[in-house]
């Protein structure tokens, strides 16, 4: 549920999820209590209506977004994404570029910058890691694609974290990335073991919310019929 | 013109731009035909898809600037893989917006465009060339200077084209198509299918965004963005693609691939894949 509480109060913003969950997530949050957020089909138009995981969507076509379009409304603030980081770290550094400490000979080449450090620069962003273990969540990243609150000038705003254990953000002391909730049958100890770094932990962690009926049968019948979301992550 | 006379008009050490996006509509053709050619030490503008990929392997690339390598229903692109975990390049990697902003400003005459994309993170670190301007208005606001980068040449395939260069998309997206024929001395078009003037209004204004004035040369090309997507002419040849990821990850099979693929001329090319 997260994944679609994140976009809660966003208003008419483009919402460009990464990953099957969050696509739920984005889909079912217009579908219920964010019925202005814009959704893409993933290609280059701004689709109304809902529609299922790995289908095109039915609904009528609302705008056209070419890449163009989408990096103009990414630098005017108007989009809220939940990228994938391959590593993150306490302040929200964030890295899908590469994995090792020599840039020009990498141990491992990933996508790229992308429009990471425009995206954080400019508009709200999210994070979902669908594994969360101490190889994402690191003391530091080893390229700094999205920049953290510990860089100047700082992010527009890192809104949540939400990995298969838990939620976070970053409301602990100096922007640090700190625990939300932890999902129904997840311990706290649990997330602190897979996570490279302290988290800042404020007392007593709740659970994070579990779907309605409603919202259980959206998921179920219309957004994601054929189980995209195990595929994701998969039943405990 | 055909595809070896547009490279024959290229030269070692050019700085060339690609069109296209990730694994959609890429000038593979042309790409191709730099194969075959003897040129070397390029740097390489590109929204990067298997077009970087081939050159890559091909030994082709000095420099490479780029915001992302991927086949996108691929995410990761393993010949660019293979040469940035092997140093085999000169990687300028920056936010993809800040590629646009690079080829509009060279379009424009501009020496840089201002952006707050790229400030904070380790693209100035990693590319110390990079300089900031502060804005001289009352906000004083410091901006990254993103340089122009103006380019020797641009590759480009749309879907459509007149003999005279003007040419048509008819896909969902343009890209940047304009950009990087607006930024380059000299752009090559290369498209499905060559028609008439008098047949590109039909499809609507709006599609017709290379004109002539910036292009330098137009070849027909059929099936030549393959195996990327030319829409609505035809989709990503997937199968094609996950044998072209296969084969690029195993030297052996590498050289296979190359055997049966590109080791001839296009029509070869072509040839080898209806058998496929």
């Amino acid at each position: 549920m997260a994944c679609a509480d994140a976009w809660r109060g966003d208003g008419e913003l483009l919402a460009s999820p990464f990953g099957a969950i969050p696509s739920i997530g984005a889909r079912l949050a217009r579908a219920t209590f964010a019925p202005d957020l814009l959704l893409s089909d993933g290609e280059a138009v701004l689709v109304t209506g809902n529609w299922a995981v790995g289908d095109e969507p039915a609904g009528p076509v609302e705008g056209w977004v070419p890449f163009r379009s989408v990096f103009d409304l990414a630098w005017a603030g108007r989009r809220h994404a939940m990228m994938m980081p391959s590593q993150l770290d306490r302040f929200g550094n964030m890295n899908i570029s590469a994995i090792g400490a020599d840039f020009a000979k990498p141990d491992r080449a990933l996508l790229g910058m992308r429009g990471a450090p425009g995206n954080t620069a400019c508009h709200p962003v999210s994070y979902w890691v669908p594994r969360h273990q101490a190889r994402v969540f690191v003391p530091k990243v080893d390229v700094v694609s999205g920049i953290g609150y510990d860089k100047t000038p700082g992010p527009y705003g890192l809104r949540l974290v939400v990995t298969n254990l838990a939620v976070l953000d970053f409301g602990g002391p100096y922007n640090a990335m700190r625990l939300v909730s932890v999902h129904p049958g997840v311990a706290v100890a649990e997330v602190v073991a897979n996570t490279g770094f302290d988290l800042v932990i404020d007392g007593e962690i709740p659970q994070t919310r579990s779907p309605e009926a409603d919202e259980l049968r959206l998921i179920r019948e219309v957004l994601d019929p054929r189980e995209a979301r195990y595929r994701e992550v998969p039943l405990g | 013109m055909t595809a070896d006379e547009v490279v024959a008009e290229l030269r070692s050490g050019m700085t060339i731009g690609i069109g296209g996006w990730g694994s959609r509509r890429k000038p593979m053709s042309l790409v191709r035909a730099i194969l075959r050619s003897p040129l070397s030490d390029l740097t390489i503008v590109s929204y990067g898809g298997p077009d970087v990929g081939l050159l890559l392997a091909a030994g082709k690339v000095k420099r490479l600037v780029y915001g992302f390598v991927s086949l996108d229903s691929t995410p990761l692109e393993p010949h660019f893989q293979a040469a940035r975990q092997a140093g085999a390049i000169e990687a300028t990697e920056w936010d993809e917006g800040m590629l646009q902003w690079a080829l509009y400003a060279a379009s424009l005459r501009l020496p840089f465009l201002p952006t707050r994309a790229g400030l904070g993170s380790d693209v100035p670190r990693l590319d110390p060339g990079l300089r900031t301007v502060r804005s001289p208005y009352p906000d004083g606001e410091e901006l990254l200077a993103v340089p122009a980068l103006p380019l020797d040449a641009a590759l480009i395939h749309l879907n459509r084209a007149d003999a005279a260069g003007n040419a048509q998309f008819l896909g969902p997206d343009l890209y940047f198509d304009d950009l990087f024929a607006a930024a380059a001395t000299r752009a090559y078009v290369s498209c499905e299918r060559l028609v008439d003037t008098a047949d590109l209004a039909a499809a609507g204004f709006a599609s017709l965004r290379i004109t002539r004035w910036m292009t330098a040369g137009v070849i027909e090309s059929q099936n030549g963005a393959h195996f990327t997507s030319c829409a609505p002419d035809y989709d990503r040849d997937e199968a094609f693609q996950r044998e072209y990821v296969a084969a690029a990850k195993d030297p052996a099979r590498w050289r296979e691939f190359g055997e049966r693929y590109l080791s001839g001329t296009e029509a070869d090319y072509q040839r080898a894949v209806k058998a496929q």
